[in-house]
């Protein structure tokens, strides 16, 4: 068991990433990612929502009744969600006000409910919740990758940190107006899985 | 008991949902308590962010906050239907929005396209001073006033906007505006937060002419148009945000109107020499 836990929990990374293969969670990677900081917030939540959830519906897999399944699940994940937000509230209130509305929207993030009905639903709750923290890691390295080019071109600093010293500060570097809009993210997650898909060839789609 | 018999399910479902809503309210009542200390800090640096005496976002502990918040700013509770201070309340405890929603301490608001529905009898004033009070302000009889800073409300196109505006002892000429919570859409009304646009508010003047006798104003001229035209009065529209814009305009008019702050206006507005 030990080497298919591992490939439970580091599969999602690279070989099996949800926003990557899967193409999931794509509108919050939009949303959150024009900064490192929101991001790395994002994916600490997601990934705890994700393993929290995983590990909650596989323990009630044998008593959920299939035909209310998706709703059993929703509600625990909205639940946890809305249990994640308070925290940010509490702890974390400048961050959390920045995620808005995207830390409720983890709720409708297809990530969590599609590894809860594709994974916990089957298996044993040590295993769902390895898979729910793996696919939760896949989301952030992504949104950490995409962040990090985001703010580092958009507004030449990292984690908020001056890196390239902006032009209207006095500095030399002319910020990229398009990183820190939508769309730079979109080209970002498509050269991620461009060079994902090159050097795996077998995660090329037929047509 | 069959897992697809209605009777498990129903169980089931009450089951799940008591435990969930245990759960989410137990959460929500225990950081209820830090959660509204940050909402507190929050307006405390919002006001100070308005007041230009802090930037936005610039590091600073509660602490720090606190301390530069008594030294630089006075609250006076204004009883909005005279327009005078109401020396009766304690301005460090009185909350507005609170007595605003309270029936014993408010009023239905005449119909306004602000969108504001009840307004409280009394208001409350932030006084800034133009050097740090020894102590704290409220008891400093050296106060020098520097700016006022009104609290405003009003809908926009999904959520009420709440924010605060400061003007120069003239009440005419505005010397900012900061929204402190908001649920417009990120990116297009949710631009209100948006330095570049809260830019433009600094030196407009909110009624008439720079100089002008205050018993001369009517309405706030000041106002979020698309076309600029009178460069004293009009800011710059955001972009796929008309109906938030259009929020702005008329919540400035009518908190700084009659039913808002305008009798105290009226009262203390000193003319520029």
């Amino acid at each position: 068991m030990a080497a298919s836990r591992k490939s439970v929990l580091l599969d999602p990374l690279i070989e099996n990433n949800p926003i990557g293969l899967q193409v999931l969670g794509i509108c919050s990677a939009l949303a959150v990612t024009t900064k490192l900081e929101t991001a790395a917030v994002m994916s600490v939540a997601v990934v705890a929502v994700m393993a929290l959830s995983n590990l909650s519906i596989s323990i009630l897999r044998n008593f959920i009744p299939p035909s209310i399944r998706i709703i059993v699940q929703l509600t625990i994940i909205a639940s946890l969600v809305i249990m994640t937000d308070q925290i940010l509230q509490a702890f974390l209130f400048e961050t959390s006000k920045q995620l808005s509305v995207f830390v409720g929207l983890i709720i409708t993030n297809c990530i969590v409910m599609g590894r809860a009905e594709a994974f916990a639903m089957q298996n044993s709750p040590i295993d769902s919740l390895i898979d729910g923290v793996g696919n939760g890691l896949g989301y952030g390295l992504v949104l950490f990758l995409v962040g990090f080019a985001r703010e580092l071109f958009g507004s030449g600093s990292l984690f908020g940190v001056s890196v390239l010293p902006l032009a209207s500060e006095g500095g030399w570097y002319q910020p990229n107006g398009l990183m820190v809009l939508s769309p730079a993210a979109f080209f970002l997650i498509a050269g991620f899985i461009w060079f994902v898909r090159t050097i795996r060839p077998d995660q090329v789609t037929e047509d | 008991m069959q897992r697809n018999s209605v009777a498990y399910i129903l169980v089931f479902c009450a089951a799940i949902c008591l435990v969930c809503s245990i759960v989410v309210s137990s959460t929500a009542v225990g950081l209820k308590e830090r959660q509204d200390a940050n909402k507190v800090l929050d307006r405390q640096k919002k006001v100070l962010s308005v007041a230009s005496l802090m930037e936005d976002g610039a590091l600073m502990t509660a602490e720090e906050v606190d301390a530069l918040f008594k030294s630089r700013i006075k609250a006076v509770v204004v009883d909005l239907a005279t327009g005078q201070v109401d020396q009766g309340t304690d301005p460090t405890t009185f909350d507005q929005l609170k007595a605003q929603k309270d029936p014993a301490t408010s009023k239905a608001a005449d119909k306004n396209r602000a969108g504001v529905t009840r307004v409280p009898n009394k208001g409350l004033v932030y006084q800034v001073s133009k050097a740090p009070c020894k102590g704290s302000c409220n008891k400093d009889e050296s106060f020098q006033l520097d700016q006022y800073i009104f609290p405003v409300e009003g809908k926009g196109l999904w959520s009420t906007l709440y924010g605060f505006i400061a003007m120069a002892p003239d009440c005419n000429q505005i010397k900012g505006l900061t929204f402190y919570e908001h649920k417009e859409t990120p990116g297009l009304g949710g631009e209100v937060d948006n330095p570049k646009w809260k830019a433009q508010w600094p030196g407009k003047l909110a009624f008439g002419a720079l100089g002008s006798a205050p018993s001369t104003w009517g309405d706030t001229q000041v106002a979020v148009v698309k076309a600029k035209k009178k460069p004293e009065h009009d800011i710059d529209a955001l972009a796929g945000a008309t109906i938030t814009g259009n929020g702005v305009t008329y919540l400035i008019r009518f908190w700084l109107g009659e039913n808002g702050f305008g009798k105290y206006i009226h009262n203390v507005a000193v003319r520029p020499s």
